[in-house]
């Protein structure tokens, strides 16, 4: 085995070059601004040097001899003909040199006010040059002490070392420093803060080991090795280069003539003129954003990205290439249902299972399964793309090399092998909002194009399946793999963390169907025992316990284990009661086997485990689904059909509400109305037409759930919780209600009323909003209308929320990803501070218990016995 | 040997005495409880951090964005929803509609006619209220200001009140009692911009109530009268003798910190993220609201889930630059030479190495077999 160095960085630390460094780590020193001679060929002391590194495959580094990949790219450097300001150290510039005397460089300020500054921010750094000084704290955080220290001494006059009078300084943006409204050149600058001694630059709060203010102005500038720069050959054979490598050019450029004139004595005008413009140039090499100064731009006029775009935003370095990563061993394409899959399994296609390999090492023992693998090779299914030699050699399979790797292939090789059924992969879809967002699974490789899954853990993932696309990604060593299988595994993520309660569970169809079932349904024995054998139940002993006829109840009860007990209520608040594994009363529905609310889900989970847990949830769902397969289920328009009585009532109870308004909008005319408590009359009247309208929609509601005939499929679906409300239905049936927004009818345009139709400061409901029609007699132009502006509202809510929350979410888990529970159990962040002694007040994970809470009541029952 | 929780302890007792177990039973369901409260114990390692940042941002998408909230009254209206929840996480130091509550004692709450007195003595009176007009007299260079005498006799306010407190906030201004107006000179001419700017100071000059109290509304729930304010004033409130001052509740965090102190604050920050995850039909488990909390204000000031807050005062270089703006970051690290351990998450995932958290924490060795 190889002899794996493992390296690891312990710490960073932030600083800045200073000219001899810079001097010191450049391998070429840039004095052209061409970059390619005629032939094509890199111009020595060009700003494409060989020196800097290589960006062409099969080129040798000149410094190192390193290779495409082995050379990571060398600094050159470039002499400054006159001394420039960094611009982003321009403030810290302006504050040191107000901080310090203009002749003698001492701290303009005495010790007193030297010591208060240091008391009231004590700082985190401990430097080199203070450890002999252990009586005074260390230094002060950055900018604030330097800003007091100003503050205190911009009234000083005079130095109070050597008596030199003082004059203000003014930065003016970006980089022009007066000072007494004479310009102070960059060499003034740099020759003033070369006097501040080391000592006073600790009083200012820099370290001067790391950060000399001289060095802040520029006198020499490195130039980036071209590996973070590379050209790229278009297509006609152009070279197009990089944007940091333009503003190079320009720098090189003018830096050169700002020599020759310099040397060639040119008139003082002439030379500052250059010397302006290569302040410009620099300025915009670091940051091309800067307020003030006009962005450099290409000859499209698109504004060049240099170093400071490289690393800010979204896109920046940060947060695009360094905090997030591309990986390999990945897949992605479009997910569909398929209830047959066991929940902890995913459909993987051939095609896929054919690209994605597992690395496996070939032992002794193993050798003769492997060479099957490496025969088949990447063409044929199950085989192989790769093989690893002892030597890190990655060899590919093919036609050719095959037949040879075949022979070769001894223990210590590793087999790069296709996707198999049972192997481990982290499946994911985004946008990834909780742990439950990335799972693994089981592969089961399927025909087809999508990845198949199982419809319940949509749930977890808020998948469905119009198109959404989902990740796959296999994990490459034994420990990832373990760890994938031990605390990612579907059957681990069922109780999610938020609140303690169940993620997956059975959803539409499944309960609708196991509500039937277990409700009324009942099968002649053989059919029963072909359901439970179709769902994958093969208790023989149950079966030939069976009647002639069997009950939905009886079939369900066969998937229970035999010492299973349990109390819990349905949807409704009736009990529904299993002993011994018989359900005794009741029946299934969104409160027992659906998601979130699931208890019995949750009590089967509980009790047996992940593993017999995630089984039953599953021929749970396949129950359900077999059921309402055997007898047919459909929802149609007819459902909403109402007896021409309740039609009636409920058309009188619209009609009584509008009389009960028009009396309500006749007293307000009238004046007759008495004002509510704190409210105007015109919001008086508002409010109690706004009561009286929901009352009367809530009541056609009531009306409707009346009649509700235990077999119309749309009030099954409801009453089961598979999906909609009885309001749902009074909405289409008879009447959709009052349209609403922020809490109050659809409020008047500018000229006073919603819409042209009605008369000015109509009050009656129509007017503001009330629709009386269902969505199955349709709605009238008006109603239309407005049934659009609220549909329009929650189109803009939706749209105005993502973001913002997305934002809030990206805030905490920054502040918060680094805290952790220690071994001592209390909560700590990255550095040890504690955040609470004991998690959450009494160290229970949510994730473990049962909405937040340990069951004692279970627990008690069980052992005191029913009472 | 393990001690369970006394919230655990607690609900055993209460079960003990409503179904009566033997003694033989009571310490078989103990046991049985240890052992799962020891089984449901947080794992070290945990990274409860993101798990708790993951249970607020999923469910803050389902959230609706509709900010205002109607209480009743029109003026009372409430910030509600996920922008409430952002301003109560972001430490905002005063929330866009501050609100109290404030329960009055039985002794003052008899009638609906003594809880009304109370009220408007909570309620802030400025000038503006109770005058008809305020008006600049350029030709005398004064400000008369005319009272209404109907709305003073309303709110229960004297003449002489109004002047002493006209006479405190305009100590250079000479004052004229005239027939019904009164009149504000200065002793200099004033120049009629300065006037301008004079008549509108006086009209928010606080006459009387509590100020910053723009709105009251007495409601009466099971235990009596309680004045919901718009606007917050606890320090004032609780100088009122009719306030029952055990139970005065405000949404405004800062305020709470400043009166009452951090632990104060702390419960106000849970129970205000408590009111909007409730509102919104979530249910979000309480460790979570509380953690949160905790570390907001472990520092004993309160911190927002910011860039200048939580995030900003991190130790790790890397991991503030890595959130916004990073080249103020860099940049001020350069300038100390700071020095960054890499102990957190991101700094490690930047420099691709494994994350002191969950599996990545124990720093297990296995020495190798060597024969």
């Amino acid at each position: 085995m190889a002899n794996f160095v493992y390296k690891k960085v312990d710490a960073l630390v932030f600083g800045l070059f200073s000219p001899e460094i810079i001097k010191k780590m450049a391998c070429a020193k840039i004095v052209t601004p061409e970059l390619y001679d005629k032939e094509g060929f890199p111009v020595d002391g060009g700003l494409m040097d060989v020196r800097l590194g290589v960006i062409d495959p099969g080129i040798r580094c000149k410094t190192c001899g390193g290779s495409l990949k082995e050379c990571m790219g060398h600094f050159g450097y470039m002499d400054l003909a006159r001394p420039l300001i960094h611009i982003k150290y321009a403030d810290v510039i302006l504050t040191t040199l107000r901080a310090t005397c203009r002749e003698c460089g001492k701290v303009l300020t005495d010790t007193k006010i030297k010591i208060e500054v240091e008391e009231e921010t004590p700082a985190p750094v401990v430097t080199a040059a203070s450890e002999e000084e252990i009586v005074l704290p260390p230094l002060p955080t950055v900018e604030e002490p330097v800003k007091k220290e100003t503050k205190s001494s911009k009234n000083i006059k005079k130095c109070l070392h050597c008596n030199a009078k003082q004059f203000t300084i003014k930065l003016e943006k970006p980089t022009t420093y007066l000072e007494d409204e004479k310009k102070l050149t960059p060499i003034d600058i740099h020759t003033r803060l070369l006097r501040i001694t080391d000592e006073d630059l600790e009083k200012l709060g820099l370290d001067p080991k790391y950060a000399r203010p001289d060095w802040m102005v520029l006198t020499i500038l490195p130039v980036p090795p071209v590996t973070i720069r590379p050209s790229i050959t278009l297509e006609t054979g152009e070279r197009s280069e990089d944007d940091l490598t333009h503003k190079l050019g320009d720098i090189v450029r003018i830096n050169q003539r700002l020599f020759e004139n310099i040397n060639a004595g040119a008139p003082e005008i002439i030379v500052e003129d250059l010397w302006e413009l290569l302040q410009y140039h620099v300025t915009t090499y670091f940051d091309n954003e800067i307020s003030q100064v006009p962005p450099a731009r290409h000859r499209s006029g698109q504004a060049l990205k240099t170093l400071t775009e490289r690393i800010k935003s979204k896109e920046g370095r940060f947060r695009h290439n360094l905090a997030g990563k591309r990986v390999n061993f990945a897949a992605r394409t479009v997910i569909s249902p398929d209830s047959k899959l066991e929940l902890y399994e995913v459909g993987v296609p051939f095609s896929v299972a054919m690209e994605l390999t597992i690395p496996e090492r070939v032992t002794e023992w193993n050798i003769k399964h492997l060479k099957k693998f490496v025969e088949n090779g990447p063409q044929k299914y199950p085989g192989s793309n790769y093989v690893l030699r002892p030597d890190g050699k990655k060899k590919k399979i093919t036609e050719e090399t095959h037949e040879q790797l075949l022979e070769e292939l001894q223990p210590g090789y590793i087999v790069e092998r296709h996707l198999m059924d049972g192997d481990i992969a982290v499946f994911n879809r985004q946008p990834s909002l909780h742990r439950m967002s990335i799972m693994a699974h089981k592969i089961k490789v399927l025909h087809g194009k999508s990845f198949r899954l199982n419809p319940s853990v949509c749930n977890p993932y808020a998948a469905d399946f119009d198109g959404d696309e989902m990740n796959l990604h296999i994990p490459q060593t034994e420990e990832a793999r373990a760890e994938a299988e031990i605390l990612m595994q579907v059957q681990t993520q069922i109780i999610t963390p938020k609140n303690g309660l169940n993620i997956i569970g059975c959803s539409t169809d499944s309960i609708t169907g196991n509500y039937l079932l277990t409700k009324n349904m009942e099968f002649p024995k053989e059919d029963a025992i072909q359901i439970l054998h179709t769902i994958g139940v093969y208790n023989q002993e149950r079966f030939e316990k069976f009647k002639k006829n069997v009950t939905g109840k009886e079939i369900f009860s066969v998937l229970l284990p035999e010492d299973f007990n349990f109390v819990g209520q349905t949807k409704n608040k009736k009990p529904f009661i299993v002993k011994e594994g018989i359900l005794i009363e009741g029946h299934l529905d969104k409160a027992t086997i659906g998601e979130e609310k699931g208890e019995l889900i949750r009590a089967l989970y509980a009790q047996y485990g992940q593993d017999i847990g995630i089984d039953l949830l599953g021929k749970i769902f396949r129950l359900g689904l077999e059921a309402l397969l055997r007898n047919g289920f459909t929802t149609t328009i007819a459902d909403t059909d109402l007896p021409t009585e309740i039609a009636e009532k409920c058309k009188e109870t619209i009609y009584n509400a509008e009389r009960r308004v028009a009396q309500l909008i006749e007293q307000y005319q009238n004046k007759e109305l008495e004002s509510l408590p704190g409210l105007s009359i015109e919001d008086t009247v508002e409010v109690k037409i706004l009561d009286t309208l929901n009352k009367a929609r809530s009541r056609v509601g009531e009306i409707i759930t009346e009649i509700s005939d235990e077999n119309n499929p749309t009030i099954i679906m409801a009453v089961s919780g598979a999906k909609g409300n009885l309001l749902n239905l009074a909405m289409m049936a008879a009447c959709v209600g009052q349209q609403a927004m922020r809490g109050k009818r659809i409020e008047n345009g500018y000229r006073h009323r919603t819409l042209s139709v009605f008369t000015k400061g109509e009050l009656l409901p129509k007017a503001k909003g009330f629709i009386k029609m269902g969505y199955k007699d349709g709605l009238g132009p008006e109603e239309f209308f407005m049934n659009a502006i609220t549909g329009r509202d929650s189109l803009m809510d939706t749209a105005l929320r993502t973001p913002k929350s997305g934002y809030l979410y990206r805030r905490l888990s920054s502040a918060l990803q680094d805290i952790k529970v220690a071994y001592d159990g209390t909560v700590r962040d990255a550095n040890e501070n504690i955040v609470q002694f004991i998690y959450g007040e009494d160290g229970l994970d949510v994730s473990k218990t049962e909405g937040g809470k340990i069951n004692v009541t279970r627990i008690v029952k069980e052992i005191v016995g029913e009472k | 040997m393990t001690t369970l929780p006394e919230h655990l302890q607690k609900e055993l007792e209460e079960h003990f005495k409503k179904f009566k177990p033997n003694e033989k039973q009571k310490q078989e369901i103990t046991k049985r409880i240890e052992t799962l409260y020891e089984d449901a114990k947080i794992a070290p390692g945990e990274a409860i951090g993101i798990i708790t940042a993951e249970s607020f941002g999923e469910p803050s998408t389902q959230m609706t964005i509709s900010s205002f909230h109607f209480a009743g009254v029109a003026e009372m209206n409430v910030t509600v929803g996920l922008v409430r929840l952002i301003e109560v996480f972001d430490a905002r130091k005063k929330p866009s509609t501050p609100q109290m509550k404030l329960p009055l004692k039985a002794k003052y709450s008899k009638t609906s006619e003594m809880v009304k007195e109370v009220s408007m003595k909570i309620k802030e009176t400025k000038l503006g209220d109770i005058t008809e007009e305020i008006s600049i007299n350029v030709a005398k260079g004064s400000i008369e200001i005319i009272l209404d005498k109907k709305k003073m006799r309303d709110t229960d306010i004297k003449l002489s009140h109004i002047l002493t407190r006209l006479k405190e906030s305009f100590k250079t201004l000479t004052l004229k009692e005239l027939k019904d107006s009164i009149s504000l000179k200065g002793k200099d001419e004033i120049k009629l911009s300065e006037l301008y700017k004079l008549k509108e100071k006086a009209k928010t000059i606080h006459i009387a109530g509590l100020k910053g109290i723009t709105q009251v509304l007495p409601i009466k729930d099971d235990d009596g009268y309680v004045i919901h304010t718009a606007g917050s004033n606890i320090e004032d409130a609780l100088a009122m003798e009719e306030v029952d001052k055990s139970k005065i509740t405000s949404n405004d965090v800062f305020e709470i910190a400043k009166v009452l102190g951090i632990e104060a604050a702390r419960k106000a920050i849970i129970n205000e993220s408590l009111k909007v995850i409730k509102d919104q039909g979530l249910d979000i488990d309480i460790r979570h609201i509380i953690f949160l909390a905790d570390v907001m204000t472990r520092g004993g000031v309160i911190k927002g889930v910011t860039r200048t807050g939580i995030t900003g005062e991190k130790e790790s270089v890397l991991a503030r630059a890595s959130f916004e703006t990073p080249m103020k970051h860099i940049i001020n690290a350069t300038l100390i030479g700071e020095r960054d351990d890499l102990n957190s998450v991101v700094e490690n995932v930047i420099i691709n190495q494994p994350v002191p958290l969950g599996t990545g924490l124990p720093g297990l060795v296995m020495k190798s077999n060597k024969k």
